[in-house]
Formats: structure tokens, sequence, C-alpha cells
């Protein structure tokens, strides 16, 4: 049960007819609303680039807009007739006013990603606001308190995977990072299906989407290649638990078309760049359920930023970009086309664009890398290091991706370093040990140099959480003054999602006592990557040894691991806390916070 | 008490401790894991205690220790209800999903064609589901024998549901309805299994077993041995039923999934008499085994 590679044009038959029409509808949407705004600032040569809404007022008008990506002509919701929608820029300081209308039949919303704000400009409908009703206009008005990438998307039904997002870029007055050159570089996954048809499937068969399971004939591979025992014995606690090694992604490119700024892999988005120019691109993850792998073969790619906030630059050849997490990288290319690379975490599909001198010009694209399955440490952790074949690939990738790590190990001393770090005893919620929960987790990875499964030891210099560092250390220097324990759960085969077991509507809220620093430990009792947005806050990632690392407001958990972060509850009000996999989400895997 | 009265309540006990039985036995117990507690922190502890192996790590189900978690223990009180008396958030766990699924809708290669179906269908939300499963066999446009079961679904466990309900047989000498229960689920090494046991009048009883096993060759070539036993508690001569097991189906089907929701197979089916059943058949110079091709479509929607 190594890795396994299948083209994935012989899974999908579609494939080879997706590409071909992905070459003919690379703009995607057809039909466009009179008010959208075509303006694009003159450098941003490319096709598919969202348009640009500049000051401190703004029209947002959420319609439904014909597009075409796939050679199929869908209703999608937009947000001033463009996928992505308009990308905003605001300034620190500021005061900006949003007044976004509801063209829709059915109430909508928007969420500032990312944002701090008052609670009832946040945008969750039934926690924030009531929501805003087909034929009216809501307007939200905050004060900018913030610098950096972010994104906007609704936060109603579906709607974030039917199209409505967008970027926020966020200017300082002083930004000594200013590039040569500035792009958001936007990914996102559309499909032609109705996300609630996608639902249903799945809770009649989760695996609908998956087609690369074990088979008959990888079995007598595995036994020609070493034994009958070892074949057996590499399935046997899958099999006996009813897990599947191949289970990667939910929604696969069976469904999927990969979204780069809002064109397909045929329809190339590209930027334009001069040689020797410094080039920032602002990657933001607004799928509804994919994690991209990105990178640009033949650059180094230099993270400057995670989730807004500035970090001590690090440099990498790779790197994976969860659900709604965002990361603004620096290259500096020199020759005159290169391939911005995003693969899906499952390896079944692409996007990709083009970074060039002349319009026109491409790259090679790579091909999409083999599938690897997942490993015993993702689905019972660290085991005290006693699994040697399941963790030792582990093991040389930490040695593997420690070449950066002497650079870092000085900035380590300038943070606060908290002097309690977060508990290890794993106490499992009573409400885990019934038919929600498919399996718990006694001994977690809590590391985190571990970039994931299908980029271990693959040769290439691939970020991890372990070289985030924020730039200043943490906002707060309190240290955790109580400690919550929250653990991610679910139920494959019944494709339901929870958070110790509960789903949203058997949950209780959260109550974050007002003031307070405290320490969240989140503990993952499945065997997916969930992105964990906590809304209204940072969440202050910190190392196993209670050091701070990074500011975020995305936390990718990875399978059978135990993370935690620093919380300052500074914000009053209803806020919540979710999987950023919609379907996740929308399973219940949320919860509503109470600042009080 | 007859003969049959017996077989009844022993029919019955068995199939009462059935559920507890099976997910008894699909609690994940592994051996291979170690305990870590704390003691990694603990320095004090030997490295040899460290290693020790025999610790058993309980991955799934079982039941939840007294010192467990409170997942209500951060709320202080708060409820959703108490924030927003109109509750007026609801995700996906609060609503309901439903399918239609026709598992096996075939023609058999008998002496008289028939066309043969096996579908189930369920609404409801994640945890309790009302579940209709119905098969029969139709000849010259006539159901002839059928079974149409209505139950309410409720899990119990992670890969368990338990199924209560009623049971129709028709297109019979004489029609039978039933109260039925047992349970439904996946066991270790990816088994589909159901267990149902029924009661009916006259103190009738039955008991119907299922199994099934998908083979992938291809993702989409999938071949799926089936198993269906049924016994009853008291002979049923009107209907040509025996007391104990009247008959084992068993099924072989490769079915290629055009999509996941639409396959045709080909496949062969034999169907074999037990006990009484058989003696009653050959009294009737009908026989106690048959074979037949069958080929069809799977789908669900």
């Amino acid at each position: 049960m190594k890795s396994r590679h299948l083209a994935p044009s012989i899974l999908l038959p579609n494939a080879s007819r997706r590409r071909f029409v992905q070459g003919l509808a690379a703009g995607g949407v057809v039909m466009s609303m009179p008010m959208m705004n075509r303006a694009r600032a003159s450098e941003l040569a490319a096709s598919g680039t969202a348009p640009e809404l500049r000051g401190t007022e703004f029209e947002l008008v959420i319609a439904e807009t014909a597009v075409n990506f796939t050679g199929n002509t869908r209703m999608a919701t937009t947000i001033n007739g463009s996928i992505p929608g308009p990308t905003l820029r605001w300034r620190e300081g500021d005061t900006v006013t949003l007044r976004v209308t509801n063209h829709l039949k059915v109430d909508t919303s928007i969420h500032w990603h990312g944002i701090l704000l008052p609670f009832q400009m946040d945008g969750v409908p039934g926690v924030s606001f009531k929501g805003i009703a087909p034929g009216e206009t809501f307007t939200y008005i905050f004060k900018v308190k913030q610098t950096g990438t972010y994104w906007y998307h609704s936060h109603s039904a579906m709607q974030e995977q039917t199209g409505m997002y967008g970027a926020i870029v966020i200017e300082s007055a002083s930004d000594a990072r200013r590039a040569d050159r500035d792009y958001v570089v936007q990914l996102s996954d559309w499909t032609d299906e109705d996300p609630m048809r996608i639902f249903h499937k799945l809770k009649h068969q989760s695996d609908y989407y998956n087609y690369y399971q074990p088979t008959v004939p990888d079995f007598f591979r595995d036994v020609s290649r070493e034994s009958l025992s070892t074949a057996l014995g590499s399935r046997k606690m899958w099999n006996e638990m009813r897990m599947s090694p191949l289970d990667l992604a939910d929604i696969s490119a069976y469904t999927y078309t990969y979204l780069m700024n809002g064109v397909s892999a045929g329809g190339n988005w590209s930027a334009l760049f001069r040689r020797g120019e410094k080039v920032r691109l602002r990657l933001i993850n607004a799928a509804a359920m994919t994690f991209f792998d990105v990178r640009i073969p033949g650059l180094k790619m230099t993270v400057i930023q995670t989730d807004g906030q500035d970090v001590e630059p690090v440099t990498v050849d790779e790197l994976r970009i969860a659900v709604a997490e965002t990361y603004d990288v620096i290259v500096e290319p020199q020759d005159d086309a290169y391939t911005i690379f995003a693969q899906s975490m499952d390896r079944t599909g692409f996007v990709s664009g083009t970074l060039t001198t002349r319009a026109g010009l491409n790259a090679l694209i790579p091909q999409v890398d083999a599938i690897v399955s997942l490993t015993m440490g993702d689905m019972m952790g660290d085991m005290g290091g006693m699994d040697m074949g399941g963790t030792s690939d582990m093991g040389d990738m930490a040695g593997m991706n420690s070449g950066a790590h002497g650079g870092m190990a000085m900035d380590h001393s300038k943070h606060a370093t908290s002097t309690n770090p977060a508990s290890a005893i794993v106490r499992h919620a009573r409400t885990e040990y019934g038919p929600s929960v498919d399996m718990r987790v006694d001994t977690p990875r809590t590391n985190l140099d571990d970039p994931g499964t299908g980029l271990r030891n693959n040769g290439r210099r691939v970020l991890t959480y372990n070289d985030l560092h924020t730039v200043g250390g943490p906002m707060d220097p309190r240290g955790a003054e109580r400690e919550l324990e929250l653990h991610l759960t679910g139920n494959m085969e019944r494709y339901t999602w929870s958070l110790d077991g509960l789903e949203f509507g058997q949950s209780t809220p959260i109550h974050f006592r007002y003031g307070e620093r405290l320490r969240v430990i989140l503990h993952n009792d499945t065997m997916m990557t969930h992105p964990m947005h906590l809304h209204g806050m940072w969440s202050e990632l910190e190392n196993a040894s209670g050091e701070f690392m990074a500011r975020k407001h995305v936390i990718a958990v990875q399978p059978a691991q135990r993370v935690s972060f620093l919380v300052t509850a500074d914000a009053l009000g209803r806020w919540v806390w979710h999987c950023h996999l919609l379907f996740h989400m929308d399973a219940g895997m949320f919860r509503e916070v109470v600042v009080a | 008490m007859s003969m049959d009265t017996t077989k009844t309540s022993l029919i019955v006990a068995l199939l009462a401790s059935m559920p507890f039985t099976v997910v008894h036995a699909a609690e994940m117990r592994c051996g291979a894991g170690m305990k870590m507690d704390d003691t990694k922190q603990n320095t004090s502890e030997s490295s040899d205690s460290n290693m020790d192996m025999n610790m058993d790590m309980n991955m799934q189900g079982g039941s939840a220790p007294p010192d467990a978690r409170d997942p209500h223990a951060f709320s202080d009180g708060y409820t959703l209800e108490n924030l927003d008396p109109s509750r007026q958030l609801k995700l996906m766990d609060e609503n309901s999903f439903g399918m239609i699924s026709f598992d096996q809708l075939e023609r058999q290669d008998t002496d008289t064609p028939t066309t043969t179906y096996m579908a189930h269908a369920w609404f409801g939300r994640d945890y309790d589901k009302l579940v209709i499963m119905a098969e029969g066999d139709v000849v010259n446009g006539k159901v002839e024998e059928s079974m149409t079961g209505v139950y309410w679904g409720h899990a119990v466990a992670t890969f368990w549901d338990t199924q209560i309900g009623v049971r129709h047989d028709g297109g019979i000498a004489e029609s039978r309805n039933w109260l039925g229960a047992g349970v439904q689920g996946l066991a270790p090494y990816w088994f589909e299994v159901s267990a149902l046991a029924y009661v009916g009048s006259d103190s009738r009883s039955a008991l119907r077993l299922e199994a099934e096993y998908e083979m992938l060759f291809t993702q989409r070539l999938i071949l799926q041995p089936s198993v269906e036993l049924n016994a009853y508690g008291k002979s049923d001569a009107v209907n040509a039923l025996g007391s104990g097991i009247a008959d084992v189906t068993s099924g072989l089907r490769l079915r290629y999934e055009i999509t996941r929701q639409f396959a045709p197979y080909v496949g062969v089916e034999n169907k074999k008499l037990y006990g009484t059943t058989a003696n009653m058949a050959r009294d009737m110079s009908l026989p106690v085994s048959a074979t037949s091709w069958v080929a069809g479509l799977r789908f669900w929607f």
C-alpha cells in the first residue's frame, strides 16, 4: 500500500473532453450584470483577473449570472457579475461602507474573512445579523484596523461554492515590502452540479467522488511485490476500521473544475512581469472543498505573509494552501515564462496559469503528482514513535525540511515563550463514543513540521507551519489563563461532521470571557485535514512547547494531529467557529462563540 | 408446546441478542498501538514501560469512560435557544435528505421470464431515517412474490443502525404481515450486513439475514457477491414454507458503473431450499435448487 499513480485521464473519461472545452471556456462569465465594473488596473493585463474597486464606498450586487467553465452553461452566484467578485482595495485606518444588494431569489450575506470588526458586521446569518433578504440592501460599515491579503465570501447556503467570493487587499501607508508587480491569485473549485445534489449524493455514498480506491489488482500487485502477509497486514487496520487510506478529499475533479482567478487551466490565466522585477503573488484559497499544493517550477517562492500577517521571510519550492488560507509570496523570475501550478491535494486535477514577460508565452505544465496513501500516522498519530514503517518517511521529511531551520533558530528566542505548553493529556468528549464518530486518536502528533500527506519527502522544500513566524511576536504577551479542548470529529461512512461528536444543532455555544487570554487545543480525531476558522479574533498558533509561531485566521489541523493556539477574547458579541470545508461546515462542524 | 413454538422462541432469543453481538464485534480493538497518556512527559517511567505494547487502543466504538470530557463544559449556560429563541441558523444536520435506490432490477434467465426488483429508499436525518425496503418477482406483468417493509432506522453505533418496522409479504397464496426488528450496517472488512427478526400472527416468526461485499477490479468494474437466508419458526404450508432454514440465495453480480448512480450488470444467482421447505417442494415436484443467469441495472437517485 505505497503510492500509486494512475493518470487522471484514465480515471476520468471526461478529462480530455473537459480540457478541450476549458480552452474554449476561458472567460467563465457569459453574461454580466450591466453594473459590472470592468475597470482594471493598467498593469493587470491578464484575462480573468477580477475587477478592482478602491476607496471607502462600495456597491456590491449579488445576482445569478450564467457561466461556462466546462462547456455547459450554468447559473452562478456572482458579486457584481464576475467570478471572482471584485478585488476590494482598502486602506488601513479608513472606515469603509459596503452596500450589498441582493438580486437573488433567496437570502444572501457577505462575510469579510479575517477582518476584525464589530460582530454585527461579520455577515453570518442567524448570528451576526438576519441576512440579506431578496431585494434588500444591507450596509456594512466598519473601520479597517489591519493590513494584508484577505478575502470575502457568502456565508449563506452553498453560495460560496457557486461563485460568491472575492479578494481583499488592505494597504498600509508604509509597506516596506512593496513589490514591482502585485497580483492576486485566487484559487477555487467550480462544479456544474447543484451543490445540494452533491450533498445528497455524499449522504448516500460518501465515496461517490473518489475514483482512487484500493482495488483487487492493487492487492495482487502488492502480494507479488512483497508478500501475502505484508499485503494483508498493510490492509488489516484500514479494513477492520472500515477506513480508506485513499480518502484524501470528499469531492474530486470528477465534478470539480479548478479555477485560478476564475479561469480554468485551459484558459491559462497569465500575469506579466519584466525580468529582474520582484513579483508579489497574493495566493488565496477560495475553494469550497479543495486544498491546493502550489509551486512554480523553476522559481523559489519567498513566503512573506500568511492570513494577512507578515511573517519572517522563508523560501520554499512549494506550499499547501488550506481552504480559506492566504499566503503572500515574492518571486523573482529571470526567464520568460513560468507555470503557476496548483494541484488538488487528492491529485485528481489541477489548475495552472502563467507568469510571463509577453502575453501568449507558456511554460511546461508539470504532471500531477502520484497519489500517496495516508499512513498509519495519519490514522493513529504519534504512537510514541513506535511505528517505524508508517512514520519513517516523516522522519526523513523533517530532515529534508530542516534546511531553512538554521536561519530560523535565532528567531525563536525573540518570541515570547509560554512557560506552560498545552496539555498533552487527551480527553475525548463523552459524545465521541456514538454513531457520529468513526475514530478517536489517543496518541496524536503534535509536531508542526509535517507538510502533510502527498508532500512528505517529495524532494522539494515544502512550507510547513513550523516555518511560520509572525513578525513582532504575539499580539498579547499574556500566557494562557484557561485551556479549552475541542475535538474535530466525523463519520465518513455516514458523511457527518461535528466537533466533539456533536453537530451544530446538538451543540451549545462556546463562551469566551471578555478580555481573557485563552488557549484552544484542536485535536483531530479524523483522517482529513480541517481548516478551522474562528471569526472575529486572531488564532495565535503555538508549537508543542508553547512557543508562539504565527497569527492566523485559519488553522489547518492534519489527520491525528493536536495543535494549540492562543486567543485574546477582545471582541464582544456573537461569533462562529467552523471547519472551512464548506460541506463539513454545513454538515455541522460548526460552533457559535459568545464573547461576553 | 409444539416444536414450532420452541423454534420461534429460539429464533427470537437469538435475534434479540444479535444487534449487541454485531455491534460489539464491530468495536475496533487494536493491539498494535501503545497508550501514551502522559507517560511521555513522565521521565521517571522507564523506557521499557513506555514500550509496553499490550495496551489496547480503542479507536472506535466503546462507551465513554466516567471521566470523559463534557462537550458542554465551555458553554457556561449559554444555549443556541437562549441566544436566539427563533433559532434562525440551521445547518444540514437539521435537514432531511433522501434517496431511492434500485439495487437490483433484473431479468432472470428462468423457464418463465421473470423480472425481479430489489429496491430501498430512505428519508430523514443523519441518525434517524424512514427506510423502505422492497423486493419481488414480476412474472407476466404480475407481482408473484413480494416483500415490502417500512422501518425506522436509528443509528446506534458508528457503522450500525437498528431497524424497527413492519413487513408485508404479498403475491403468494396467503399474504403475511410481520413486525420486525434488527440491525443493519457495515462490518469490519467492509461487509454490508443486515439481520432482521419478525413476528407475525398465529405465533409465526421469521428471520432474514443478508450480507454482501464489493470487490473493485477497477474503479468502475465491481464484483458483488451476496448471500441471503430466510428462516421461519413455524411451517406455513399454504405458502410452501417449512420451519427452520427455508432458503439461501447466493448471487454474484459484476457491474460496470457508468456513473456511481447507473450501472448495468450481469451475474448468476442460485436459490436453494432447505429442510421442510425443500421437502414441500419435492412433494410438489418442484426443484429444490435453481441457478439462473441474471442481467440488470443498478441505479439510484
